[in-house]
């Protein structure tokens, strides 16, 4: 008993270790300035940039470069894309998303609860907006999409990272967000920034139209035909097995020890 | 005449009388001794709870059955799950009558069996048999040669039609692919890809203009990159024109397609751009020539080489760098054949 | 009635004696005897449902463009195989609860053979003179697994059809014959000829169902010849006499009863737990793929084995000789089933154990077999877990290929620890039963020391 025992402590101790030296640690200090309601957006906005951002993104927004580096807020060795052309679409998805900021260059930004309140993130959006001639937010209507054209298209350009029901996956050194927790404006978004390892896809190659099928059909992944009973994540055969062994083959063995004799001395 | 009678009646009796006596006493004995024939199965003392158990479980497996028949012939939503309920309810209820009636109505006895022992005797009587049936034979060494040369014969006569099953001596067939110079490249609907449409950052899935796309050369994936980050192979030079490359979209490990493009945001402190098989995450770097810097493969993505026509559109200008798919053994790293 | 109907069995098949005799066969009675039941009923209603199934499947390659009842799937390009599986899904009647009640039978059938395998070999049910049970109750999980790969791969949905791209590449990986026998199997390069198709087809309803079923009558034959091994050997039990409940009327409503229970929880499991849906995956072609691809979990292992494995193929003079997927997808494989199938025999070259085993072994009481057989499947569940590394990642954020390296060496320190320490634990759990017996003994003695003689 004791050495089998030993077999699950063994990996999930090893896993365990695995998770604290990968878990990235929150950023820290984020800055809200006094007196938001006397400013103006974009002065806000400027504030919230320079106290929040330009270690990264330069205090123009024009991009810190890693070999030249600058020490912001925290230390940080500050390093990050040119901001110019990213306009309002980048800051939204990056600040809605919780996405940003991020406590190291190169760390992959993942969705979480967002650093800033909604009169901040306004104030933001607008200021990264007037740095250049960005795209604005863009506003999908998804209503007017085809689903069964949407899953052909998801499948082609997206079920190899996102998996095909958008339960999110793998892709070398990245981890795939799940879609469910996506909104429309967040995954057209997306689609045309490309953040950190995915691709950008330019209107030449998912025009509005198919973006508003991809995001129709994505929409019904969120709920998905589960006629068969519990979805169990609708990612196939790994919660498949798991239910067959903690549910099934436990109930069996059960039912066996019931009708048979248990071990005699 | 009566009394005569009555006489006649009374000494016939008398006579039959120790026979009478001598049956009945049998009949006594027979009766208190035949009907007791030893019991084969013990008895077991039950109680009425339990015997009302399981008459109760089986009603109710009968009601779980019923109701299955209920939702089949009557139109109801999520019927899978109502069908599967009844029915599964109504076996599990069976199941139940049978346990509690194994464990309290049916008559448990433990018997003894011995293991069975060795037939030494018939394997001796076999052996002898199988000895001396030959005995009259002078060329049991032909006889028997004759019969493993029949018999192999046959045998490989009746495994040859196998053969029709597949090509397989012709692994030629394995280096074909649709691709050829001058084929060009068109998106899932037919439609001809532009040079000028492939840009950087994305990635383009591409089929051969005409050819039939569920072949396992056809698909192709087209990225654009920077031609000053290119390094590609010698002999490559010109396969990537304006930066744009195309590699096979079949794995060269498992035979998946290679749906994944990574592509950073933030190149200089992001991984670089690389083509991923979603099965075993083989990662491939398109800058090198398709090279192998992570996971299983253990052969290049083979590259296309493209040319960009007088009207701007993508065609391919010859064939694969390697054979495209997953290695075989002797799969050489030319390039395959078109077909 | 009965009797009547007994008389005229008898005088037509003379098979009453042989009834009599069955009905009076011995069951010794543990639990762990019925997991191999398990798997048979298993079995059964996969051949109950399967049947079912055969009667709306179209095994055809045939293109084909939907226009059913699940409406995102509308116009889409597919097979009529994929077509005829949606359709049974959605528009026949109590089809999809048939559907997903064998896909559930199927992976409970195969738990349930190992779990038994586990129990024959913890407890040494394998030795003389029962070493011909054991393989062929190997053969039957290892050919059981190919019927699951078969049944998973003919519905040609996009995960299917990844699983059969990588078992063409696993095919064609086979030094000197690889590319002969995939082409053979598949009639051409993948995804092969339309022939393919009724070829997995009938191997799926037809050729392995009836080698499966062949199989367990000779396992079930060969286990009513020798007998059932038993545990202890309190007397009456010995290595001559067993001692249990016979088929009737004692273990059949036992049996009967385990049938009922396995039913029930795979029928439950398909109308409550929904597996493998298909018209979620979409239609497979040959250039589309999905993250997260996975085997039932019967064959998680290979797929851990195929991503464990570093990048290389054995390369000489420009020919690859031997490629990747060979070193997990096929020797990996046939290491297990060959160790399974080798051990009896290794065992006794170690042993010198020529004797007849009637009676069970507790696991602790063959210290070296049990340290060997922990290590031995934690090798297999280590290279298993790997399957799933992916989404783990997805899960946990563990990095991918952090845990791929991790891997890469626990599978081969973690079985040395476990060997040692099984081993360890087994020597100690006998001490501790030998110093217990010692002082109960001890007790005894000092008892009967104690009580006056007078009596």
């Amino acid at each position: 008993m004791r050495a089998r025992k030993l077999l699950i402590t063994v990996p999930a101790l090893a896993m365990l270790a695995f998770a604290i030296v990968a878990y990235a640690q929150p950023p820290s200090g984020i800055v809200h300035p006094p007196n938001q309601e006397s400013k103006t957006p974009l002065e806000l906005g400027s504030e919230l940039f320079a106290a929040n951002c330009a270690s990264c993104h330069g205090i123009d927004g024009r991009g810190v470069s890693p070999s030249i580096p600058v020490h912001g807020a925290g230390d940080i060795e500050g390093a990050g894309p040119d901001l110019t052309s990213a306009g309002a679409q980048a800051a939204d998805f990056y600040l809605r998303t919780g996405r940003m900021p991020i406590s190291h260059p190169g760390e992959e930004p993942e969705r979480q609860r967002p650093f800033f309140s909604e009169r901040e993130i306004g104030a933001l959006t607008r200021y990264v907006a007037s740095l250049g001639q960005g795209p604005p937010i863009p506003q999908p209507q998804p209503s007017s999409g085809n689903v069964s054209r949407g899953m052909e298209l998801f499948t082609e350009h997206c079920a190899g990272c996102h998996q095909i029901v958008g339960e999110g996956g793998y892709v070398t050194n990245a981890r795939v967000p799940v879609l469910q927790h996506a909104s429309a404006t967040q995954i057209a978004e997306a689609v045309r920034i490309g953040p950190y390892l995915m691709p950008s896809f330019p209107h030449s190659q998912i025009n509005d139209r198919q973006l508003n099928s991809i995001i129709a059909y994505i929409e019904t992944t969120k709920h998905p035909d589960d006629r068969g009973g519990l979805g169990i994540g609708h990612i196939g055969p790994v919660p498949e097995g798991i239910v067959a062994w903690l549910v099934a083959a436990i109930v069996l063995v059960g039912v066996c020890v019931l009708i048979g004799e248990r071990a005699r001395a | 005449m009566r009394v005569i009678r009555f006489l006649k009646g009374l000494l016939w009796l008398l006579i039959r009388l120790p026979k009478i006596l001598y049956a009945g006493l049998l009949g006594l004995f027979g009766w208190l001794r035949a009907p007791r024939r030893e019991r084969i199965v013990p008895e077991r003392e039950t109680t009425a709870r339990a015997e009302w158990t399981v008459i109760v479980l089986l009603f109710a497996a009968a009601a779980a059955g019923l109701a299955f028949f209920v939702f089949y012939v009557v139109d109801i939503p999520s019927s899978t799950q109502f069908l599967g309920l009844a029915l599964g309810v109504c076996l599990a209820l069976i199941a139940a009558a049978l346990v509690v009636a194994a464990k309290k109505l049916i008559p448990t006895e433990h018997l003894e069996e011995s293991y069975p022992g060795e037939a030494r005797e018939d394997e001796e009587q076999l052996l002898q048999v199988i000895h001396e049936t030959p005995s009259g034979l002078t060329r049991r060494r032909l006889i028997a040669s004759a019969g493993a040369a029949a018999g192999g014969a046959l045998g490989l006569s009746l495994v040859a039609p196998a053969a029709s099953l597949g090509p397989f001596l012709d692994t030629e067939s394995l280096y074909a692919t649709p691709w050829r110079a001058g084929r060009r490249l068109v998106d899932d609907r037919e439609r001809p890809y532009l040079a000028d449409e492939i840009v950087t950052g994305t990635f383009y899935t591409a089929y051969p203009q005409g050819a039939d796309p569920e072949q396992l050369g056809s698909p192709i994936v087209v990225v654009r990159l920077d031609p000053s980050q290119l390094q590609l192979p010698e002999g490559r030079a010109d396969w990537a024109p304006d930066g744009i490359l195309a590699y096979s979209k079949i794995c060269t490990h498992a035979g998946c397609a290679i749906g994944l493009y990574r592509n950073p945001l933030f190149p200089q402190a992001e991984s670089k751009p690389a083509l991923v098989c979603p099965c075993h995450y083989s990662t491939f770097d398109p800058a090198e020539g398709g090279t192998v810097i992570f996971g299983p493969a253990g052969r290049n993505l083979p590259q296309l080489p493209l040319e960009i026509d007088p009207q701007g559109g993508l065609r391919a200008a010859g064939s694969f760098s390697g054979p495209v798919g997953p290695s075989f053994w002797g799969v050489r790293t030319r390039g395959p054949s078109s077909s | 009635m009965i009797r009547s109907t007994v008389r005229f069995l008898e005088e037509r098949t003379g098979a009453i004696p042989f009834v009599r005799k069955s009905l009076r066969y011995v069951f010794p009675d543990h639990w762990s005897f019925l997991l191999g039941e398990v798997a048979l009923y298993s079995f059964v209603i996969l051949i109950a449902t399967g049947i079912y199934l055969t009667f709306f499947f179209e095994p055809s390659t045939a293109q084909t463009v939907y226009h059913g009842s699940y409406a995102p799937l509308d116009g889409q390009r597919m097979t009529e195989a994929y077509k005829s599986v949606v359709d049974i899904s959605f528009d026949v009647k109590a089809g999809l609860l048939i559907r997903q009640t064998h896909h559930w039978a199927a992976d409970v059938f195969v738990a349930a053979i190992v779990l038994h395998l586990i129990r024959v070999f913890f407890t040494g049910a394998y030795r003389k003179p029962r070493e011909l049970t054991y393989i062929i109750g190997v053969l039957m999980l290892f050919i059981s697994l190919l019927e699951g790969y078969l049944g998973y791969s003919l519905a040609d949905d996009l995960l299917s059809g990844m699983g059969l791209a990588i078992g063409y590449s696993v095919a064609l990986s086979i030094p000197f014959v690889g590319a002969n026998l995939a082409l053979l199997i598949w009639g051409g390069q993948f995804p092969g000829d339309p022939d393919f198709w009724s070829r997995m087809y009938i191997t799926h309803v037809l050729i392995l169902p009836v080698v499966i079923a062949a199989l367990i009558g000779a396992h079930l034959a060969l286990v009513a010849s020798r007998h059932h091994t038993q545990f202890g050997t309190g007397p009456p039990r010995s290595e001559r006499k067993l001692l249990g409940v016979p088929t009737f009327p004692g273990q059949a409503p036992r049996s009967l009863g385990l049938f009922f229970a396995v039913a029930a929880a795979v029928v439950l499991l398909g109308a409550l737990i929904q597996i493998n849906p298909i018209w979620l995956w979409g239609p497979y072609h040959v250039g589309q793929g999905t993250n997260g691809a996975q085997p039932d979990w019967y064959l998680g292992w290979l797929i851990g084995a195929l991503r464990l494995v570093p990048h290389f193929d054995v390369v000489i003079a420009n020919r690859t000789v031997v490629p990747n997927p060979f070193w997990g997808g096929a020797l990996f494989p046939l290491i297990v089933v060959g160790a399974l199938l080798a051990w009896p025999w290794l065992e006794r070259r170690v042993t010198g154990d020529h004797r007849f085993h009637n009676v069970l072994e507790r696991p602790r009481d063959r210290p070296w077999r049990t340290a060997i057989g922990a290590a031995f499947l934690t090798w297999v569940v280590l290279i298993f877990i790997v399957g799933s590394a992916d989404r783990v990642y997805v899960l946990l954020g563990i990095s991918y290929v952090g845990q791929i390296w991790a891997y890469r060496i626990a599978i081969w320190v973690l079985p040395v620890v476990v060997l040692l320490v099984t081993w360890r634990v087994c020597l100690s759990l006998r001490e501790i039963e030998a110093i217990d017996q010692e002082r109960e003994r001890a007790e005894e003695e000092a008892e009967r020391a104690a009580t006056p003689v007078a009596s």
